[in-house]
């Protein structure tokens, strides 16, 4: 297993330097001059030329992607051209956010995709089966803005039951130790902050989730359906298992693995939907600052961020082959 | 155990389970006045030299204070850091008295020599903290406040005593005083940049009300009633900026009070507002203008006639009515709010019959095909963006036979295209003052410099009058106001005849709160200046 | 939904060719969809016929008013009929789905087919490229391909398109892979057929009901994505009647007029539902294993 690890990482290497080329060339393919967006409406030509010249934009190309992977190596990604402060620094303050609403996401698409795909296995083409799986169709089919906006319209403004965004109350005696406010509540035995970050984070966490909840509960209604008319399940119903512990402890566990793959692929999605979620219910996550940055051509923290979500996307789906082969015993690895 | 023993336990128990709730709401009865601002995006640094962006403005102009300030709800200069100054009558020499008893939220004294101390990393390039030298480019004004080192516009500073600072100029500049009020030229603790090794950007210390607490990126920034501060305490304990992306989002904020201040409203919320009495707007023309330039130099808009028909072919009330919720309908180049503007100067009329006219002389009586360019992005000038505005345009020109084809570029390309190539046809144009003199409207965006033998950075629609830029000298070299107020009426009318950009409108600044703050004042400088008067009622 | 395709995809190795008819009439997700997809179809070609105003004349006269038997579906801030925006978006998202579609699938089966017949270092390059693209978070990976060609509807399209290439060349892979195994194509490569015959023969007809069922599954996410982009200012040009850009513009009005954004939103909805409810109906019918389920 180790070993298997030990590969993987080292696979890992030539896709993370592919990945800083395709982001460093495509910045710099970008047309508009960044010296020129960050001046503005304002400033001389003079400006400009001396703002070149203090990027390293005089300098070649190849030059100047040579400087930046070194950077990159020590964790260094350079200086934000918006704030001037260390690209690394911005990353550090946002990611814990995205991490956080990924896993808040991840968690109600488990809990609710399996729950959902389970009741709907267990009385198939009833008019539960029918709804919820219609539910799930509408589910994988609204736009992630679309949903949010709805969302916090509806439970944030009309109902006025949820907070309208935002990721801890105001005022709150908060001190940031991973920059995961639940996490660092829990720690700190501050239940007032894991209490607000907890309602902060419902509306986002379903937003984010929902697609991910339709394909879980649709993958676990029929590998359940499939599970369920197997012989061993016969079997413990001949026994006279009771209904409820046969769909629970063993069609449910066997529908576990395919849930998997597909988180795996799914991690991807959530990533990039965090790009819009944040936005709307203004969560200082890394997906709004890739934005930002994107569209400033704020390009040293566009490559920092591109790199450190690709480190997360690879590392993560590492993590699920590994639960994979653990779940599954059928798999061994070198 | 009895029953009295039975009964404390579950009141204990009740106690500890809602404690979290509880002590939540009586630390909200005893709290600070906390005062929440909603912004639309985040500060990018808050040290005043270095950067140009709204946002950054907003917080800062809670934490500093210049040399000299605005006045309250004004664009007139009125004492800051300097209780008075004299201008020596050949409009060279600017002589500030400092304000005694006066430290920095670090306890550093303020006097002429720390004021000059951090003046001087604007005008010296020997200094350490030289802005200009800086290893990430900034952007700043100061090289517009104080002029250029490298081409020997530069002001000179001296230290005349402990509180008199004197600036000497190369030439006489009349804008200079105003540019000195700027939030961009707040003055920093010298201590403090030298602490955080030139940048303390993210550690502002000023002099001003309120000092600054803590920044959490994309979330809020907090700062603090500064209670000595010399203009009296701040009525509010604490002010949080707090940065809500979604225009929607933040209406629904304030309307359920998790926030009380809004720095802007867009038009479609105008009703909102008004209709809610719990609700305040405040609203006054802004120190702006937009409008969509027109390529003067080259293609059939080149031809005076041709853009005074664009004038007449659209119709800017409705358009300014239906998308800008009543912005002021412009007519020359700057905003009525200043002085300068020629009153006698009214808009083009909605007259698509003389628009008609003017084309059929001109050679064009059906029209021609043209492109304009366009942003997606709202800026301060232009809060619905210009996209929407370039399709309204669009809508009325096609019916006066211009058929335009609009392309989007997203705002980084758009201005390299707008600067950097020969475009030909409209593009929109817009721009928020900085100082609140006429010569940063009309000389920035119409003047042609003669000198370099090109149009100047943001003359957007390419325009070149020789006449007109005569005037623009002129008006800079004169310091007696009634003097120079003559110059610019004089000039606007050109403009206006010249029609170099379809002119629509000044926006509108307009911000709404709860009812129950009091001592609000906008400024048309769009900063949060004065801060301290604002209370809770 | 999409990413299910991958996986449900390959197990649907029945030959294209073997679907009846009568079997295609049987599946009710299959009907279903066929009818909401050929309900926008309608509405896009008769576009002219159905809508009662133009798209793109503006009247601020007429703006902002609520949905009424004059404007069923209100109108914008410009006093254009959102019915007929609407309608005349169905052109344009129809366009995008199979435009952005056949762009994706295309380039995906060029690159998955090369990988997989030819396999070996061939397979491990492209595999490492497939790989880098999927950890590049896509729609930052869209932002900045429309960012170079520059923004507008047939850039987003074409961003979109070649951001989700390496979904289908995994897949088109896979497939390549458990078939080039199989006797036959053994066989006639043993009687010396050159690598096109048996491309075209053999490989391709055999690969093509997996291609064709993550296609359909594949149009929402298309047309759901270019929104994004328009939703983040990167699409259609204005006045262009495109749903992802009405909501966009929309949602500023969510407040006091939300007919503006809740139309568009709603017909991108019930397009992306037929799409999808085809693919599950195609998946069915094509995957053995799955059939008889539902």
């Amino acid at each position: 297993m180790l070993k298997y690890i030990g590969q993987r990482l080292v696979q890992l290497i030539p896709v993370l330097v592919g990945v800083s080329m395709l982001v460093f060339f495509g910045m710099h393919l970008v047309p508009g001059d960044v010296a020129q967006l960050l001046l503005g409406e304002k400033g001389t030509e003079a400006d400009l030329q001396r703002m070149r010249h203090q990027l390293g934009l005089d300098q070649p190309v190849y030059v100047q992607y040579a400087r930046f992977l070194v950077g990159a190596l020590h964790g260094d990604f350079g200086v934000s051209l918006r704030t001037r402060q260390p690209a690394i620094w911005e990353i550090g303050q946002a990611l814990p956010v995205t991490i956080e609403l990924s896993l808040a996401a991840l968690f109600f698409a488990i809990v609710f995709g399996l729950l959902i795909g389970a009741m709907a296995a267990r009385y198939p083409h009833s008019p539960l089966d029918t709804g919820s799986m219609i539910g799930v169709l509408i589910g994988v089919s609204m736009p992630v803005f679309w949903t949010g906006i709805l969302l916090l319209l509806v439970f944030g403004g009309i109902l006025g039951w949820l907070p309208l965004g935002g990721i801890l109350d105001e005022g709150m005696d908060y001190h940031r130790i991973t920059g995961m406010p639940f996490l660092d509540g829990l720690v700190t035995r501050n239940w007032a902050v894991v209490w607000s970050n907890f309602r902060h984070l419902i509306l986002p966490a379903v937003a984010l989730g929902a697609i991910a909840m339709a394909a879980i509960a649709r993958m676990a209604r029929s590998t359940m359906l499939d599970v369920l008319g197997l012989d061993y399940i016969r079997t413990a119903r001949a026994k006279g298992v009771a209904e409820r512990r046969v769909v629970t402890r063993h069609a449910l566990r066997n529908a576990l693995l395919p849930v998997v793959t597909l988180i795996g692929l799914q991690l991807g999605l959530l990533l990039s939907g965090a790009v819009l979620t944040e936005t709307i219910f203004a969560l200082p996550g890394l997906g709004r600052l890739a934005i930002t940055s994107v569209l400033a051509r704020d390009y040293p923290l566009v490559q920092g961020v591109v790199i450190i979500a690709a480190v997360v996307f690879v590392l993560a789906n590492l993590l699920v082959d590994i639960l994979y082969a653990y779940l599954d015993p059928r798999i061994r690895y070198g | 155990m009895n029953h009295r023993m039975g009964w404390r336990l579950l009141v204990l128990l009740l106690v500890a389970t809602l404690a979290p709730l509880g002590i939540g709401k009586w630390a909200a009865a005893q709290a600070p006045k906390t005062l929440i601002i909603a912004i639309g995006a985040d500060q990018t640094g808050m040290d005043p030299q270095t950067v140009e962006n709204n946002e950054s403005g907003f917080v800062m102009s809670t934490i500093y204070d210049s040399i000299v300030n605005y006045k309250p709800g004004s664009s007139e200069v009125g004492p800051g850091l300097a209780e008075s100054w004299t201008i020596s009558p050949d409009g060279k020499v600017y002589t500030f008295k400092l304000r005694r008893g006066v430290k920095f939220h670090d306890g550093t004294p303020m006097n002429a020599h720390t004021v000059a101390e951090d003046v001087d990393r604007a005008i010296n390039p020997k200094n350490p903290c030289y802005v200009f030298s800086r290893k990430v480019p900034v952007d700043t004004y100061d090289d517009f406040t104080f002029g250029s080192a490298k081409d020997g516009t530069v002001a000179k500073m001296d230290v005349v005593d402990d509180y008199t600072l004197r600036f000497t100029l190369p030439k006489p500049n009349a804008p200079f005083l105003s540019s000195v009020a700027m939030i961009w030229q707040g003055i920093v603790s010298p201590a403090a940049t030298k602490k955080y090794n030139c940048d303390a950007g993210q550690h502002p210390v000023g002099t001003g009300p309120f000092k600054f607490v803590e920044a959490v990126r994309n979330d809020h920034v907090t700062v603090e009633a500064n209670p000595d501060y010399w203009g009296g305490r701040p009525k509010v304990d604490r002010i949080i900026f707090k940065v809500v992306p979604e225009s929607a989002t933040r209406m629904l904020m304030l309307e359920r009070n998790e926030v009380q201040i809004l720095a802007d409203v867009p038009p479609s919320d105008y009703a909102r507002v008004t209709g809610n009495s719990k609700l305040t707007m405040y609203k006054q023309p802004g120190l702006t203008i937009l409008g969509v330039g027109m390529s003067n130099d080259i293609g059939p808009l080149q031809d005076k006639r041709v853009r005074q028909a664009m004038n007449y072919a659209v119709d800017k009330e409705a358009i300014n009515k239906g998308l800008y919720g009543g912005a002021t309908t412009a007519s020359q180049g700057m905003p009525p709010v200043l002085w300068g503007v020629n009153k006698s100067v009214q808009p083009y009329p909605y007259d698509p019959a003389k628009a008609k006219a003017l084309l059929t002389e001109a050679g064009y009586p059906n029209g021609f095909p043209v492109e304009m360019m366009v942003y997606a992005n709202p800026r301060g000038y232009n809060p619905v963006g210009g996209a929407k505005l370039g399709e309204a345009v669009q809508g009325y020109l096609t019916k006066v036979g211009v058929s335009v084809k609009i392309t989007q570029y997203e705002w980084g390309a758009y201005l390299q295209k707008l600067r950097h190539t020969q475009w030909q046809g409209f593009a929109i144009c817009g721009w928020s003052g900085d100082n609140g003199d006429p010569d940063n409207f009309l000389g920035d965006l119409f003047e042609y410099d003669e000198a370099a033998g090109a149009p100047r950075t943001n003359d957007c629609g390419r325009h070149h009058s020789p006449e007109y830029d005569k005037l623009m000298v002129q008006g800079r070299q004169t310091t007696d106001q009634a003097k120079r107020v003559q110059i610019y009426e004089k000039a606007n009318q050109i403009l206006h005849d010249d029609a170099p950009w379809i002119f629509m409108n000044h926006t509108n600044q307009v911000r709404a709160t709860r009812a129950n703050v009091k001592g609000f004042l906008l400024n048309p400088l769009q900063m949060f200046f004065h801060m301290e008067r604002v209370s809770l009622e | 939904m999409a990413d299910l395709a991958p996986a449900a995809a390959l197990a649907a190795h029945q030959r294209v060719g073997a679907l009846s008819w009568r079997r295609l009439v049987r599946s009710p997700n299959l009907v279903m969809g066929a009818g909401i997809v050929l309900l926008v179809v309608a509405a896009a070609g008769l576009a002219l016929q159905i809508a009662p105003y133009s798209p793109i004349d503006q009247a601020f006269s007429d703006q902002l008013q609520a949905p009424s038997f004059t404007h069923l579906f209100g109108t914008d801030e410009f006093g254009r009929d959102i019915f007929s925006r609407v309608i005349y978006g169905a052109r344009i998202a129809l366009i995008i789905g199979v435009l952005a579609d056949g762009i994706s699938a295309g380039l995906g089966v060029v690159v998955g087919v090369i990988s997989g017949y030819f396999g070996g270092r061939v397979d491990a390059v492209v595999m490492r490229v497939v790989d880098v693209m999927l950890a590049f978070p896509y729609l930052l990976l869209a932002m900045i391909v429309v960012a170079i060609l520059g923004p507008s509807l047939t850039n987003a399209m074409v961003a979109i398109g070649i951001v989700y290439m390496p979904q289908f060349a995994r897949v088109v892979r896979g497939a390549v892979l458990a078939i080039k195994e199989q006797e036959f194509v053994e066989a006639a490569r043993a009687v010396g057929a050159h690598t096109p015959r048996v491309l075209r023969r053999h490989i391709l007809p055999n690969i093509l009901s997996p291609i064709i069922v993550m296609a359909t599954l594949t149009v929402g996410f298309m047309i759901v994505e270019t929104a994004g982009l328009s939703f983040l200012g990167l699409g259609a040009s204005p006045p262009t009647p495109e749903w992802g850009s009405m909501l966009a513009t929309g949602r500023s009005y969510m407040l006091t007029a939300p007919w503006i954004a809740t139309f568009p939103g709603l017909a991108i909805l019930v397009t992306v539902v037929g799409f999808n409810l085809i693919g599950d109906g195609l998946r069915d019918l094509l995957d053995p294993r799955l059939r008889g389920r539902q």
